[in-house]
């Protein structure tokens, strides 16, 4: 019984990584660098979604997608004033200038909203029982709206014309671009793809627990570790790798203290890089 | 201020810049020597602090030991398990691309600041590690503080030295070469994932050293102070700035960005009080503006890297 009900908990957190390694994965494949401001980009989203779901006591249905959108126009932001600049250059110096940007919207949060950890709503949820299996009802909208998003991923990436170039590109950028693709237009719509998962990622790791300002930086670990399992440029694998993650790191409280869920990542992270780095579905080459 | 304050502002002062700058030092060699990303520069840092202060500090019932061990096996041992957790990381890392290994120092980051906390018996967790000794003390009563600075500089100089001989042996242009083209340099029969390993498992023993030093010069050591955040990122704002892959510009930059990063504490001290919550936030805005800014306008820093001028020949 215990094992299923922290299967349940393990697939919602499951769910948070996967739609935040759908985004590192795509723009680790299109622009090459991993991307170390993803996470507080996430928290952006959750601190966005605050304004409205709490302050103006609006409908989760729609702050969430505000929260959503919000994310994305701060991710076309980031990337039309500060990484365009640097394309051409190394991509090392891109994620050199992503670590700074995660500590600029990290702080931005910190000054706006203060360092204190904030609960969405106030008072206690009572949990729906179904023989002996605990979940909240938070935790269901959680499962669903994931769910949801996959599937619109999946017919995003499978049905239209901006889909399939996003794949194509993140799998081989040089082969996209000699076939015609309008590279700067991809990396736009990646970055609205990626922003969109995050707002909703960070919106709901902020359902599951509480808002923090170092609540998506601490889950960096876990979605860098989801994106190699999965490999990269492969978002199919980010979300296997997701929940993946997400299960083994809620499973692990069975014979390790709660405090050290972020080190299963780390281990499996450590494990893919010695046995197989490109990970499990053969993303890029990884020298 | 009175002269004698602003004189043992000033010891205070260069004997952090000096820690700083063996931080920034060390990075250079994994960064600016070989192109190796390290963003958990505050994970070696923390565990020299750590092994030193745990080894030489008296017995105490807070953490484990202490062992009450001289100073330089202290040291030595911080530098050595510095070192270690180096090789661990590099063998697993350096024969994939840097992104990889950028990733998992970020992870060997978490790890470490996760045992930080948890792991009271061996590190005195949130409460912390107190009644660290200095080196030095009493030898010249009343200058105990000068007298650490001139360690922390002679160690400071020591290293720049050996860095410098690095950078124009040989085994500085293979690890060049590896950095601008590894397939060239390969091709030239070079083992460039031993070259690598050497170059970041010799900067980690800088950065353990660095950490010893600082866990002996603040005496008591706990979790808040190696925040992984501005430990790392102060350290790699200070490279570049001061401009990475030139040693100088190393030790110009632990100065220039420690100056800045002083003086913003000395501004938002002016804010009002409710504000100050939220003022070291402010403090890592305006410096993680600054690197980007550098970053656009002036990524080689402010002393540019120079290729050692060739040994002229008798």
């Amino acid at each position: 019984m215990e094992l299923l009900q922290l299967l349940i908990y393990g697939v919602v957190l499951g769910g948070v990584i996967a739609l935040g390694a759908i985004g590192v994965s795509l723009t680790f494949g299109i622009l090459g660098f991993a991307n170390f401001s993803h996470g507080d980009l996430m928290s952006a989203g959750a601190y966005i979604a605050l304004v409205f779901f709490t302050m103006l006591s609006w409908p989760l249905w729609i702050a969430l997608p505000i929260a959503m959108i919000g994310t994305a126009a701060l991710a076309i932001v980031i990337d039309r004033s500060l990484y365009r600049l640097f394309r051409g250059r190394h991509t090392v110096i891109l994620l050199i200038s992503s670590f700074g940007v995660a500590l600029i919207l990290r702080s931005l949060i910190q000054i706006v909203w203060g360092p204190d950890t904030i609960t969405y709503q106030m008072g206690i949820q009572l949990p729906y029982r179904v023989s002996g299996i605990r979940i909240r009802p938070d935790q269901v909208t959680i499962l669903l709206c994931c769910v949801a998003l996959v599937i619109a991923v999946h017919l995003f990436l499978q049905r239209t014309k901006m889909g399939k170039a996003m794949r194509a590109m993140a799998d081989n950028p040089n082969l996209a671009r000699l076939s015609g693709i309008d590279t700067e237009r991809v990396i736009v719509w990646t970055w609205l793809l990626g922003g969109i998962l995050a707002g909703a990622a960070g919106v709901f790791l902020g359902l599951d627990t509480r808002l923090h300002p170092e609540m998506g930086w601490t889950l960096l670990l876990p979605i860098f570790a989801a994106v190699i399992l999965g490999g990269i440029g492969k978002p199919y694998g980010a979300i296997v790798g997701g929940f993946v993650i997400g299960i083994a790191q809620e499973m692990s409280v069975l014979f390790l203290p709660a405090s050290y869920k972020p080190a299963v990542a780390f281990a499996i992270l450590v494990v893919m890089l010695i046995i197989r780095p490109t990970g499990l579905f053969a993303g890029r080459s990884t020298v | 201020m009175e002269l004698a304050g602003l004189l043992s502002y000033g010891i205070f002062f260069v004997t952090l810049v000096g820690i700083y700058g063996l931080l920034a030092l060390g990075l250079n060699v994994q960064w600016g020597y070989a192109g190796m990303l390290n963003i958990g520069v505050a994970a070696f840092f923390t565990v020299g602090a750590y092994t030193s202060a745990i080894l030489t500090t008296a017995p105490s019932s807070g953490h484990l030991g202490g062992f009450a061990l001289p100073f330089p096996i202290g040291f030595a041992a911080a530098m050595f398990l510095s070192g270690l957790m180096a090789l661990g990381i590099g063998l697993i890392t350096l024969r994939l691309r840097s992104d990889y290994l950028a990733i998992a120092t970020i992870g060997i980051a978490e790890i470490i600041r996760l045992t930080l906390k948890n792991e009271t018996w061996l590190t005195g967790g949130v409460r912390g590690l107190a009644n660290i000794p200095r080196p030095l003390q009493g030898w010249l009563p009343g200058y105990d503080a000068l007298l650490y600075m001139a360690l922390v500089l002679a160690l400071v100089a020591l290293v720049y030295w050996a860095n410098e001989r690095a950078w124009r042996s040989p085994w500085g242009r293979v690890l060049r070469a590896i950095r601008e083209n590894e397939a060239a340099a390969r091709a030239m029969g070079k083992n460039s994932l031993s070259f690598r390993l050497q170059a970041f498992v010799l900067g980690a023993v800088v950065m353990g050293l660095a950490g010893a030093l600082y866990a002996h010069f603040v005496r008591f050591i706990s979790p808040e102070a190696f925040n992984p955040l501005f430990a790392t990122f102060l350290v790699w704002v200070m490279l570049i700035a001061g401009g990475s892959g030139n040693n100088r510009g190393a030790l110009l930059g632990a100065f220039v960005i420690w100056i800045v990063w002083s003086a913003t504490e000395i501004m938002v001290t002016r804010l009002p009080e409710d504000l100050v919550t939220r003022a070291g936030a402010l403090r890592v805005l305006l410096i993680g503006i600054l690197l980007q800014v550098i970053l656009l306008l002036r990524p080689q820093g402010i002393l540019p890297e120079k290729p050692p001028r060739p040994a002229r020949r008798e």
